[in-house]
């Protein structure tokens, strides 16, 4: 049962990161890319059309790792706080900037929300990327000090960063160099989906262009992957573990790697939902890579004193893991009705659709 | 220690404060909008079909402030309330994960055919959509009201040695005593609110002499409405959970009241008055004797425990907030029913768009329906102090263990900011979409 809800919780966030992912990208290239008045708006209407339905895969992801792994979701929420609240801010001003910018016709005050969207969807993106280096490299729970721990085991407290920004100390913060590394892979990859994103559904000027950044942002993503690999068996020694017993696993890394080399043809590839969905593999096959590797760990412990976070020793009830599968189901199979009914009404370039108030 | 929970206590107040100015909105307004398209259909008057579209612009405003300053709501309870969410996790993780699941995904995604597909899917498919937002908004209301019912009153539950709550009937969190007439006064105390906000545009326009078609309209349902939800949530639902809380929670009850001595001849009600903490008794008291226990018991002389029956830590730990929240309520509430009752005897005179006097009044009562709601719920949740799960888990003892005072502050502090410049800017927006009207744009 945990196992279930464990992959039924890795789905939804994936979805969350694929669907969520192409606005933050959408963001991240209309921030460095975007020049022309024409073409910020259509981009920020590829993305201020759908954020708050995609956003919405984000709470149902919190609200079904609260039912299903409690004491992990109190564990990781507290132990990360400031990020996670740094994480909220950006999420309000990302929203404010999409739906505020096109209120007014002065350019100063489109300016203003369209740095707003940018940089918030930019450091969104890098803060997920450096969550996610940080659920792989593990904290210091029970914030042990001289082998005395100050909480209970499975309760910690990281700070923003720790003075040596090394992952290998006894008490690594939120930013180390490892984590940074995860956090620009995250923001490539998502500039590199949110490209696929405005290619495939607006007629904006830059298209063309944004092939070729999606080329270039390939070769760093590329490069930044071999990087991270590198050091990965260092900062996680158990990393490799998984894949050694259950080979069936090596699936999830190679669905990333068919995303990474299908993005070297960008050029040539004739339909443009065809690089889409190479930039999904890309997110989907990083996601669950990395999950893959932990299991069923969800949040290793540095020290000798605790033992690691897993699925087990996390999670809620038998009898409530079981009658909440009954309604998952119910509830599930609902949303791929509504999210059916709404991708063919929605279908085709959004130009010219209606957006606003 | 002290400091923590207090920081961690204001930044959930402030958070969700601000948080429910949104969906007590969207809850009543999505109902309204359901009946004009409705009406839309029946009679196929432009006017109609425009005003729910008006009213739908209003509702994607405060809905994506709800989504924006929702996802802290559920975020706060691992960050700041992290040992209560490991404890309770089990139980009330069920009913937030089927908010999630159950109405969120329904309410955006159709808010968004709503908005965008009226040409795609002809007018029957059209009432659907609005429907299916109707109902995913109140579904919402529903889940939030069911995990609060739990924790106001326990149930299906089994405690093990290590202090978790495992969830033992999952039906009985629905069947809760306290769900019903909680979720129909929140609802109805909702309607209330959006009545109110339509009622009010409505006479802006009339008083502006500006959409005065529209004005009219407005003012029209918005006080048909307003007086049937104002005279509900006072009888039966508000009567319901009045008497809800005099039996499972009768120390929060004897607080709400302002009754500190117990009287055997029957409890008096307490009209106007202010709680002296040092003394124990009420200054300048007006109250109507044997009142309190006719309406709680229907008898004249039943006996109403007073404070001094219960031991000083089992009593909600802010008296007098507990106490003026529940009466700003009540008194408005009761305004709202005469206010309401009088225009609709106007509005039967045929009198009413031409009253000044009473189109200012409703006009500017449009903040009291969202301070009624807030002490209403500040009333709830004040009264199952010094619990989080009543009788059962204190409040002291859910906070986060490792996240200090000082960064709550910081945090809190953010949010203050934050909330600042949103609720600026959401004044913005709507004053500017109220100002553009109804009528539409030509292309």
């Amino acid at each position: 049962m945990e196992i279930f809800w464990y992959i039924a919780i890795g789905i939804v966030l994936t979805v969350f990161f694929i669907l969520d992912g192409y606005d933050f990208g959408a963001g991240i290239i209309h921030l460095f890319f975007a020049k022309e008045e024409k073409d910020k708006e259509v981009i920020t209407k590829s993305a201020g059309l759908f954020w708050d339905s995609n956003e919405v895969w984000l709470v149902a992801a919190g609200g079904m790792l609260f039912m299903a792994f409690p004491t992990f979701y109190a564990s990781v929420f507290s132990g990360f706080y400031l990020p996670l609240i740094i994480v909220l801010w950006l999420i309000i001003f990302r929203a404010i900037g999409l739906e505020f910018r096109g209120q007014f016709k002065y350019q100063m005050w489109k300016d203003i929300w369209d740095k707003s969207f940018g940089v918030s969807s930019l450091l969104l993106a890098l803060f997920f990327g450096i969550a996610l280096g940080n659920i792989v490299r593990g904290v210091n729970l029970g914030s042990v000090e001289n082998g005395v721990s100050a909480h209970e085991g499975h309760y910690f407290f990281l700070p923003l960063w720790d003075s040596s920004f090394s992952p290998l100390t006894d008490h690594p913060g939120v930013i180390d160099w490892f984590t940074i590394i995860i956090g620009l892979i995250a923001v490539v990859t998502l500039a590199i989906h949110g490209a696929n994103w405005i290619i495939l559904k607006t007629n904006s000027s830059i298209n063309k262009k944004l092939k070729g950044v999606i080329f270039k942002l390939n070769i760093a993503l590329a490069t930044l992957t071999i990087f991270s690999l590198v050091v990965w068996q260092n900062v996680n020694p158990n990393s490799l573990d998984n894949f050694i017993h259950k080979p069936y696993l090596m699936l999830f890394p190679v669905i990333y790697l068919t995303g990474l080399i299908g993005l070297f043809f960008i050029k040539k590839i004739k339909k443009n939902s065809h690089a889409f969905l190479l930039s999904t593999l890309l997110i989907l096959g990083g996601i669950t890579s990395s999950l893959a590797s932990l299991f069923p760990v969800i949040l290793p412990s540095i020290n000798n004193k605790h033992e690691d976070l897993t699925i087990y020793n996390t999670s809620a009830s038998e009898y409530g893991l079981s009658v909440a599968l009954i309604w998952g189901i119910i509830g599930f199979a609902l949303i791929v009705v509504y999210f059916i009914i709404q991708k063919r009404l929605m279908s085709g370039k959004i130009d010219n659709m209606d957006y606003g108030h | 220690m002290e400091d923590m929970l207090f920081y961690d206590r204001l930044q959930f107040a402030f958070t969700i404060t601000f948080h429910y100015i949104f969906p007590q909105l969207t809850m009543g307004l999505s109902l309204m909008i359901v009946y004009f398209k409705w009406k839309y259909l029946r009679n196929k008057i432009e006017k109609y079909n425009n005003a729910a579209k008006f009213f739908m612009k209003i509702f994607a405003i405060n809905f994506t402030m709800g989504v924006v300053t929702g996802i802290p709501m559920e975020f706060q309870f691992g960050t700041n309330w992290a040992k209560f969410s490991e404890l309770t996790g089990g139980i009330i993780g069920q009913t937030l994960a089927m908010e999630g699941m159950f109405s969120f995904f329904l309410e955006s995604s159709f808010l968004a055919l709503f908005i965008f597909g009226e040409k795609l899917m002809g007018q029957k498919l059209h009432f659907l959509t609005g429907f299916l937002v109707f109902l995913g908004s109140w579904a919402s209301g529903w889940f939030i009201l069911a995990t609060n019912a739990w924790m106001q009153h326990p149930v299906g539950y089994e405690i093990l040695d290590n202090g978790k709550f495992v969830l033992d009937n999952f039906s009985a969190l629905f069947t809760n005593p306290w769900l019903l007439p909680a979720f129909l006064h929140n609802q109805m105390a909702s309607v209330v609110t959006s009545a109110f906000v339509m009622a009010s545009i409505g006479a802006f326009y009339i008083l502006r002499d500006k959409h005065s078609e529209y004005g009219r309209l407005f003012l029209k349902t918005g006080v048909i409405f307003g007086l049937i939800s104002s005279v509900l949530v006072a009888f039966p639902t508000g009567d319901w959970n009045a008497k809800n809380v005099a039996k499972h929670q009768p120390g929060a009850f004897a607080a709400m009241e302002g009754i500190f001595e117990t009287e055997d001849a029957g409890a008096e009600i307490v009209l106007i008055g202010q709680p002296n903490m040092v003394e124990k008794k009420l200054d300048n008291k007006i109250a109507v004797p044997n009142i309190l226990s006719f309406l709680t018991y229907q008898e004249w002389h039943r006996q109403i425990p007073g404070m001094d029956q219960f031991e000083e830590d089992e009593l909600p730990d802010n008296i007098p907030a507990l106490y003026y929240s529940y009466h700003i309520m009540v008194g408005l509430g009761t305004i709202f029913i005469g206010v309401m009752a009088l225009a609709l005897f106007f509005l039967w005179r045929k009198k009413l768009y031409n009253m000044k006097s009473l189109l200012w009044t409703i006009m500017f009562l449009v903040p009291f329906p969202y301070i009624a709601n807030i002490t209403g719920w500040y009333t709830a949740e004040l009264g199952r102090q010094p619990y989080l799960v009543y009788g059962l888990l204190r409040t002291s003892d859910g906070i986060s263990p490792t996240v200090s005072s000082g960064n709550t502050l910081f945090t809190l502090l953010g949010f203050v900011a934050l909330y600042m410049l949103l609720g600026l800017l959401f004044l913005v927006l709507v004053g500017k979409t109220i100002n553009h009207g109804p009528t539409p744009q030509k292309h």
